[in-house]
């Protein structure tokens, strides 16, 4: 079947309707149409060319309907469409569009799939087809997973081409000219006298014609702005403090308010605000579920008030302590129920049992995402209507959340998605915005903007879940003969579908992913995930499962290779079997000039790789020991990601989600004590500094197919650290944060 | 209480207590300096005082001697810093909230060291936090800053 087939039958964008003043393209014609977003709610003389083009007298703008956290996605969104509607995408409006089901992201599931990511077999292709109907029913309009590349790839580029063809007819039809003969270019479609008619000349006239549904996308010589560097629209806002976030926007006569949670599952058994109350600047002191919360004149007197009130609460009935957390890990392993093996190849017992296994148990902390714009949301409810002003990776769930705590119809509520200021994950949660609608209810036609204190943040995030893992497995001077891997964690999955809608049957695949799906043939080779109880609540952190398991696996890979006395960068490559993972791999060795991991007295260097949401990425980080500890020297990263839409942008994903990996493998923990975290702000959470940051070299190739590089930078990361350690040092890092063990430079 | 920032003077009225922080974003509605910790951790509320860098979150007004420039006087998206142009060539920012702080410290450290090495800048940069990591294009564009003063 085509690829333009293909593509109608999944119900894009092909189509049009006639809308007031206008057109609207991509009305859904196939299969059971979904709501196209700006039917019926346009202003006068404003066309919609599908839900991702939109074109008035004044302009083009184009709808990047993912979420931008701050990696830029909404640029390579913009320049997606712009490339094949040929228009400059810096003189296009951009905007990320109303919360509509027609914005689904059928890419985001598709991770969830037991199918190896390297799997292209038909079986594979076929459920990750099929992931598409699921989505659709749930309207997921969801940012996250890695997911807005390979999302918008044929899309986007469709959108901006069945416009062009669309306009470029109209314009053939008022010239009295054949569609072929006609051009186009930089916002126009050129005649062939030269002339040039805008596009903002001829949305009307597009709008009286049936569209041109029938396109060839461009091949990738013929791009003129995609895969090259390009000026992020936002660069110039972000460099003059003039870029607005959520926590800047400022409407007349707003109030500000801030709020003070008890630990998340407790309960609020007394409360006593007398003393808050008669603050200056307080307005009102309110309890909100179990939270209380302060409106008052700013946000500094809210935060002021809040540390006034005695607040007493009652523990959840769960673990509330570090050490009972560990238990819980332990014990899910000691009693072996299995909640999912999806890599079990060989007999990994028999082999095991016919030599002397190395043997590890690894473990890695709870960890927050820390964002640093605090979480914050703006809202205004009245009678009838409600308006939120929040940057958020699930506006559907926010709009339907929202409905169900008002009363109001979805249709009522307004979202107005914010420039975020980091997310990490954190933004896919909805406790910040409901807090904050529950806030702005209790004064109705007043404008109230809810900023957490980072305090508020630290003990109230749901974080990635600290995890338990134990390796045992043989190698010989063939390489690796046999890999068992066992994995403890709380379910993210459950944790979060649990919250904002509900949770899903079955074993949860995130517990494992980066460990069972690596690109490795191993004869003997099992990776088991165990699922523990839900101590606290957790969620989805840059890269979920793979975060722990990149570690996992890439050091015990490690430990394998050299009990074997095999080099560990020959060995990955020797036991790749898929052959973009393994150009990935030989791209490195040649990028970091690898010669081994010895580099002389002190020093170092280790290797891993982690295949996460369909990227393979290999890094090698170099270490020195110094008297004032471990210095990180210089790190390199190759990924594949199959094209490169945006490369200035890439390149600071993979940079930054390399960093942001090392930075949280050494100095970053969260522990729990009666049910909170002890760290309480950066003070205790360093992440990542610039004296610490090594030089950084990084390099993506082109082999595979279409992929988001948001998070597979991350994972990696931790494991070749930790391998460099052990290469400078001889001392194996089995626990992280490092700091636990060792100091750094 | 008189406060002088970017050349203005305002008079607000404003507890003695509060920080400059709050007072330049909600009273005055500079949005430009961002709230990130509140304690001098993260840097993202990195002004000058008389030119040198000062937390604001930590400045109580009461405590203010001196005339405030915050990013937004420090350059415009029209009439740009130095720093700023470097940063915009470099393409420093991914989600930016910390940058205001992070163009607000290299300001004031090319103003006392005016070809800084790597060292240097890791010594008065390490108080701003950027939790994207955007760091090598931070080292980077402050050398570029360098040269663009030196030049000019």
């Amino acid at each position: 079947m085509s690829r333009a087939g293909r593509i109608a039958r999944r119900g894009f964008l092909i189509g049009s309707a006639a809308v007031l003043g206008g057109v609207a393209f991509g009305a859904w014609r196939y299969g059971r149409p979904l709501p196209d977003p700006f039917m019926g709610d346009l202003p006068q003389g404003q066309s919609a060319l599908n839900p991702y083009v939109l074109i008035d007298g004044e302009g083009v703008t184009l709808i990047a309907p993912r979420a931008d956290k701050g990696q830029g996605s909404r640029w390579m969104q913009a320049a997606l469409i712009a490339e094949e509607l040929d228009i400059d995408p810096a003189t296009a409006r951009i905007e990320a569009g109303p919360v509509s089901a027609a914005y689904y992201n059928t890419s985001v599931l598709g991770e969830s799939l037991p199918f190896r990511p390297t799997d292209r077999g038909w079986l594979a292709e076929a459920a990750r087809g099929a992931v598409d109907v699921p989505s659709r029913l749930l309207g997921f309009q969801i940012t996250g997973g890695s997911s807005s590349a390979p999302d918008s790839f044929e899309k986007l580029r469709l959108a901006g081409a069945v416009a062009r063809e669309t306009l470029k007819q109209a314009a053939a039809l008022r010239e009295g000219l054949d569609c072929k003969d006609l051009s186009t270019a930089d916002g126009a479609v050129i005649l062939p006298d030269g002339r040039a008619i805008p596009y903002t000349q001829l949305a009307t006239e597009a709008a009286q014609i049936d569209p041109i549904d029938q396109v060839v996308l461009r091949d990738k010589s013929q791009w003129r702005w995609l895969g090259r560097k390009m000026r992020r629209g936002d660069i110039v806002a972000k460099s003059t403090g003039t870029q607005i976030y959520g926590a800047d926007l400022r409407l007349p006569d707003m109030l500000y308010a801030s709020v003070r949670a008890v630990p998340q599952g407790g309960r609020i058994t007394s409360l006593d605000s007398a003393d808050a109350e008669q603050m200056r600047g307080v307005r009102r002191v309110l309890q909100i579920g179990e939270a209380v919360a302060v409106i008052a004149e700013t946000s500094w007197h809210a935060m002021q008030a809040l540390q006034a009130v005695d607040l007493q609460w009652a523990a959840p009935d769960t673990a509330g302590n570090q050490d009972q957390i560990w238990d819980s890990l332990t014990q899910a392993l000691d009693q072996g129920d299995v909640d999912s093996r999806l890599r079990n190849d060989g007999d990994v017992e028999a082999a095991l049992a016919d030599g002397q296994p190395v043997t590890a148990e690894y473990r890695v902390p709870f960890l927050a995402h820390a964002p640093l714009e605090p979480m914050n949301a703006t809202v205004r409810v009245d009678a009838d209507r409600c308006e939120i002003w929040t940057g958020t990776q699930v506006p559907d769930f926010v709009v339907s959340h929202v409905a169900d705590l008002t009363g109001l119809p979805q249709d009522a509520i307004t979202l107005h998605n914010q420039m975020m200021g980091g997310s990490f994950g954190r933004r896919l949660e909805l406790d910040f915005i409901m807090q904050a609608v529950r806030i702005a209810a209790e004064m109705p036609g007043q404008p109230i903007q809810m900023i957490w204190s980072r305090a508020e943040d630290f003990t109230h995030d749901q974080p990635r879940p600290a995890q338990i893992a134990r390796g045992r497995g043989l190698a010989d001077k063939t390489g690796i003969r046999a890999l068992d891997l066992a994995v403890a964690s709380p379910s993210v999955t459950a944790s979060w579908f649990g919250r904002v809608w509900m949770a899903p049957p079955g074993p949860d695949n995130t517990i494992t992913a980066g460990a069972w799906d690596q690109p490795f043939a191993i004869p003997d080779y099992r990776v088991t995930g165990h699922r523990a109880a839900e101590t606290v609540p957790v969620s989805s952190w840059r890269s979920v499962g793979a975060s722990a398991n990149g570690f996992f696996h890439g050091s015990f890979m490690d430990e394998l290779f050299d009990a074997a006395g095999i080099d560990p960068l020959q060995g990955l490559i020797d036991a790749c079997d898929d052959r973009v993972s393994r150009l990935v791999l030989e791209e490195l060795r040649e990028l970091s000039g690898w010669t081994g991991r010895d580099l002389g007295p002190g020093r170092g260097r280790g290797v891993a790789f982690c295949l996460s949401f369909g990227v393979p990425c290999a890094e090698v980080v170099e270490v020195t020991e110094t008297p004032q500890g471990i210095r990180l020297d210089r790190a390199f990263a190759v990924a594949d990601i199959g094209t490169v839409l945006d490369p200035v942008n890439a390149e600071a994903q993979l940079s930054g989600g390399m960093l942001f990996g090392l930075g949280h493998a050494m100095n970053c923990e969260l522990t729990y004590r009666d049910h909170m975290p002890q760290q309480t702000n950066y003070h205790a959470y360093q992440a990542m500094r610039l004296y610490q940051a090594p030089q950084v070299q990084v390099r993506l190739l082109e082999n595979g197919p279409v992929r988001g590089l948001g998070e597979p930078g991350v994972p990696p990361a931790a494991p070749a650290l930790a391998n460099a350690i052990h290469a400078a040092t001889g001392m194996r890092v089995r626990e992280l944060p490092m700091t636990r063990q060792l100091r750094f430079a | 209480m008189q406060v002088t920032v970017n050349g203005q003077t305002h008079d607000i009225d404003a507890d003695p207590q509060m920080p400059l922080l709050w007072a330049l974003r909600e009273v005055l509605n500079l949005t430009g300096t961002k709230y990130g910790c509140g304690i001098a951790q993260c840097g993202a509320c990195t002004v000058h005082v008389d030119g040198m860098a000062v937390r604001s979150c930590q400045l109580r007004l009461g405590d203010l001697n001196g005339e405030v420039t915050t990013i937004e006087g420090l350059g415009q998206p029209q009439a740009r810093h130095a720093v700023q142009a470097a940063w915009i060539d470099h393409q420093v920012a991914q989600c930016g909230y910390c940058q205001s702080g992070q163009v607000m410290s290299a300001a004031a450290l090319l103003m006392l060291n005016a070809s800084p090495t790597d060292q240097d800048i890791d010594r008065a940069m390490s108080g701003n936090l950027c939790r994207c990591a955007t760091y090598p294009r931070i080292r980077a564009a402050v050398h570029d800053a360098a040269r663009r003063l030196a030049g000019s």
